[in-house]
């Protein structure tokens, strides 16, 4: 028993050196978001100053709206065409399937850099030829190539899991196969497709080496401009967008969780009715 | 009453070069209960999916009403049915699953009339009141219900159901066996039904047809079927039978273990080979003096209702059940009544069968257990990818 | 059988080989060809001045790599262990910094681990002398620890949450100490975790280049940097590029191979 305990207390402490090494970095970098003073280390005064530059700095906005824009052009588009493609893959013979994962599975494996100077290589090489430069254009494809695997990835376990006596048994029940198709194949898989695209959105937005390679000079992700900023000088206004960035992330994932819990629960609440009238009975 | 409905002429059907059903000529005929029995991979779950559309048949041609449905797809079929393990849709609960096709009848149905009408199926499988349930919080025994519900709210003229109580206990089981002849005759329509429980078929069925390897082995009443099996498989695969090789001498005059009995079964040549079967409880002990026969019970069994007793004659170890106990080692002698012995040609069954020498205690046990339905046939739909 | 639906998968495919399978081919070509086109491996004798550059980013990435272990293993364990609630609040709090962009989160440490950082100011205030660390390797490493030590705690995680609690409990009852159960079951049980947070700490560890220049300085040059310099910086050549990703990718593959072979080729899920 005291053994137990104190394995209890030591793995407690250990548990919050970790989070402390996680999390100080962070509670640094917001706290000095509020800095009234450049300085990174002397703190002089609580200011929303920062803030209200971020908001003012027209590059820092250009590059949040892009990011947005070919997150959820990526993710959408993805997520359509990792979808179709699962069904198609689902429907080939093993023999072709597998090699075919094998490649999906490239981008996902392969280094950032390495898909990332890659596509650099195939963008520059036919945009000489067939006249087109880096751009909006070439960072969207780059982001729907490392986003399709991740969609595949979540949808092709839904497929397999798909109970196929449901489709025999809404076409038995009236529907026509592509009428199934949207009453019943997609529902089931609806779990499947929305992971997918939380992940694909999530990728997107996150990216940073492979938008670095294929968005050309006159296009600019979050990631490339803090990235510039970071490199060029210090200015609080990075802390501001970690700390808002930090928030949106922190929210989001609560929702989440909360909602995951809540279902669980009502879950349980349910069986646990089901199985008292069953008792009763 | 017996009118036609639906007829299979040559059907056969193979995958991959493997034949799963090997020209089958069937009739079902209109209002009847018809069950389709046999163990796994004989085909009985194939022929079900033929008559939904789920499957087109290699070779042969299907008839509903007299007109050729072949090329049917499911959906435009006048069959409903209830599937193994119910394919209830998940993201669905009870109400809408089993208003799912009344939502696609055209022209459009009222929301009042797809109320009432998924209300009064919902009275009639008495799962009133569970309208709004999550059909993944429901027992087996009532999404077996919602199945069947889902499936008869169509007003089909024919329910196909595939082995729907295979994942009950016993109990629900036999509660369930008299709710389905119930609606059947409530709906007045005709139940083609799938199983591999032989005690299921009987119960429920006015027409058994008993399947093996593809092909019907037998078709006929419950009682045709457990009283004049047509060979040694049918024979064995309802209920017990011990299965003996033997000789007609003349018409009712039949000779096992080399001597003459009497039975009621003629029109035979002269000496020619049969089967004789003998049903465990069509067999009397007598003290040793008094029998036809006389042998050393191996082993006994009480199974509650009677022992099942293993008695050697001559190193043929027949199966008895009888009320009262004979000690292991006894010498006992046995007496048949005319009406016991059924001489059934010899068929590509013969002496595959009704052989207990390898009887063990758990054999009824072993038997219940082995349910997996039709594994066979389930691999092989494995093996077809699906179209959407 | 003939079923239609298989033809889906076609413009994907078609995709895959533009965008995958193309442009590795590229990395490839352009690897053994020079300015002008011709055939070469003067990119790959060129290479040899950059051995230590070589040599320093799998020792960095291999150090940073054994860090997560160590640290991210017993992590792992001791989630497993809490009650169920506090678990899942664990591992939200161990994924939400992973959910920040890394960059932001490197500069986090830019500002702690400077000269007149607040590191330094602290130990200043406890009297104690102030620390080099800032443009050393050792921050480098503490860098790719801290970015990546969720990639090594989630598989890990994810595979010991999982293990049957009877397990351990008919462990025991054979007569295994702690010790033993541990040796003897629950590593082995694990091991298909620890290859897969090994492979997503390794490999984005050994082929970056954000967190050395930030944290680094000039003085440790990484593998990324020197392919990025050769890209989009100042020393310009796509073909000397090209050949030293394809040989840091070779070199990552069979590191991966040989891995996976000595824990006989487990495959693992992706976890997020």
């Amino acid at each position: 028993m005291m053994r137990k305990r104190r394995s209890t207390v030591i793995s407690r402490i250990f548990l919050a050196v970790i989070f402390i090494f996680l999390y100080a970095p962070i509670f640094v970098l917001i706290t000095f978001s509020f800095n009234s003073s450049k300085s990174r280390t002397q703190w002089a005064g609580f200011t929303l100053d920062w803030y209200a530059e971020l908001f003012n700095d027209a590059s820092i906005m250009n590059a949040f709206s892009t990011t947005l824009l070919v997150s959820l052009l990526a993710a959408a588009i993805a997520t359509v065409f990792g979808t179709v493609t699962a069904l198609g893959f689902y429907c080939l013979r093993k023999r072709w399937r597998s090699p075919l994962m094998a490649v999906n599975n490239i981008p996902l494996t392969n280094a950032d850099i390495v898909t990332g100077v890659s596509l650099c290589l195939l963008f520059v090489f036919f945009g000489s030829r067939l006249k087109f430069n880096l751009g909006f254009g070439t960072l969207l494809v780059a982001h729907i190539t490392f986003n399709v695997p991740y969609v595949l990835l979540s949808v092709m376990p839904k497929l397999y899991q798909l109970d196929r006596s449901l489709i025999d048994a809404a076409q038995d029940l009236g529907c026509t196969p592509a009428r199934a198709f949207l009453k019943v194949t997609v529902p089931e898989l609806m779990p499947g497709i929305i992971n997918g695209a939380i992940i694909a959105f999530t990728m997107s937005i996150d990216d940073f080496v492979i938008s670095y390679f294929t968005a050309g000079s006159t296009v600019s992700t979050l990631s490339m401009t803090i990235y510039a900023m970071t490199r060029r000088r210090v200015t609080p206004k990075i802390n501001a967008i970690s700390s808002l960035l930090f928030g949106a992330v922190l929210v989001l994932l609560i929702i989440i969780n909360v909602r995951e819990i809540r279902q669980e629960e009502a879950k349980k609440r349910a069986e646990a009715k089901l199985r008292q009238g069953a008792m009763q009975k | 009453m017996s009118k036609e409905l639906i007829r299979l002429s040559g059907v056969s059907v193979a995958f991959d070069g493997e034949i799963v059903l090997d020209d089958m000529n069937i009739h079902f005929n209109d209002k009847e209960f018809l069950t389709l029995l046999g163990p796994s991979g004989c085909g009985k779950t194939t022929t079900l999916r033929i008559i939904g559309g789920f499957l087109v048949p290699t070779a042969g041609d299907v008839f509903f009403d007299n007109v050729r449905i072949n090329n049917v797809p499911p959906h435009k079929r006048q069959v409903n049915t209830v599937f193994q393990k119910y394919a209830l849709f998940p993201h669905l609960n009870v109400f809408e699953n089993i208003a799912f096709g009344l939502h696609l009848v055209r022209p459009k149905l009222s929301k009042k009339e797809i109320h009432d009408r998924v209300m009064e199926m919902l009275e009639i499988v008495s799962l009133k009141g569970f309208e709004n349930r999550s059909v993944s919080l429901l027992s087996g025994g009532q999404q077996q219900r919602v199945a069947i519900a889902r499936a008869l709210v169509n007003r089909p003229r024919v329910l196909l159901l595939d082995e729907p109580l295979g994942a009950l206990d016993l109990r629900l089981r036999k509660d369930m066996q008299n709710e389905l002849k119930r609606i059947q005759q409530a709906m007045e329509i005709t139940f083609i039904y799938v199983t591999h429980d032989q005690e299921e078929a009987l119960a429920m069925s006015d027409t058994v047809v008993v399947m093996n390897e593809g092909k019907i082995q037998q078709i006929g009443t419950p009682e045709d079927i457990y009283n004049e099996p047509e060979n040694a498989f049918v024979a064995d695969f309802i209920g017990e039978s011990n299965i003996v090789d033997g000789f007609m001498c003349a018409d009712k005059v039949v000779e096992i273990f080399g001597r003459k009995f009497e039975c009621v079964d003629g029109g035979f040549a002269p000496n020619e080979p049969v089967d004789v079967v003998i049903r465990p409880e069509d067999v009397d002990i007598v003290p040793e003096k008094d029998g036809m026969l006389t042998g050393t019970v191996t082993n006994i069994t009480f199974k509650g209702v009677h022992y099942d007793i293993i008695v050697d004659f001559k190193g043929f170890k027949w199966l008895i059940q009888s009320t009262d106990p004979s000690p292991v080692g006894a010498k006992i002698g046995i007496k048949i009544d005319p009406d016991g012995f059924h001489i059934m040609k010899k068929s590509r069954y013969s002496g595959m069968f009704g052989d207990y020498s390898s009887y063990s205690a758990e054999y009824d046990e072993i038997g219940d257990l082995e349910y997996e339905p039709s594994e066979n046939e389930a691999e092989l739909e494995e093996e077809m990818r699906y179209d959407f | 059988m003939t079923s239609k639906t298989r033809f889906l998968s076609i413009p994907y495919v078609v995709w895959m080989a533009i965008f995958v399978v193309v442009p590795i081919i590229m990395v490839v070509v352009y690897a053994f060809t020079a300015h002008d086109g011709s055939f070469t491996v003067d990119n790959f004798r060129g290479m040899t001045d950059y051995i230590s550059v070589f040599g320093r980013s799998f020792y960095l990435a291999l150090i940073a790599t054994v860090l997560c272990i160590i640290l991210g293993y017993p992590l792992a364990l001791v989630l497993s262990r809490e009650g169920p609630r506090l678990q899942r609040v664990f591992v939200m709090l161990i994924m939400l910094p992973m959910w920040m962009n890394f960059l932001l989160r490197t500069y986090a440490w830019m500002s702690i681990l400077e000269d007149t950082g607040l590191l330094n100011a602290l130990l200043t205030k406890l009297g104690l002398p102030p620390i080099k660390i800032i443009n050393t390797s050792g921050a480098v490493v503490l860098g790719m620890v801290y970015n990546y030590l969720p990639f090594m705690v989630l598989p890990i995680y994810s595979v010991v949450s999982k293990l049957d609690r009877r397990l351990v409990e008919a462990a025991e009852d054979l007569g295994a100490n702690p010790f033993m159960v541990f040796l003897k079951l629950i590593f082995p049980l694990s091991l298909p975790g620890v290859l897969s947070g090994i492979t997503m700490v390794f490999v984005p560890s050994v082929s970056t280049f954000a967190i050395s220049q930030l944290l680094g300085g000039s003085k440790n040059l990484l593998l990324g940097d020197l392919i990025e310099m050769q890209f989009l910086g100042s020393a310009y050549n796509p073909h000397l590029g090209s050949a030293i990703a394809l040989v840091m990718m070779i070199i990552v593959v069979i590191c991966m191979y040989v891995m996976n072979k000595f824990g006989e080729g487990e495959e693992t899920a992706v976890v997020l």
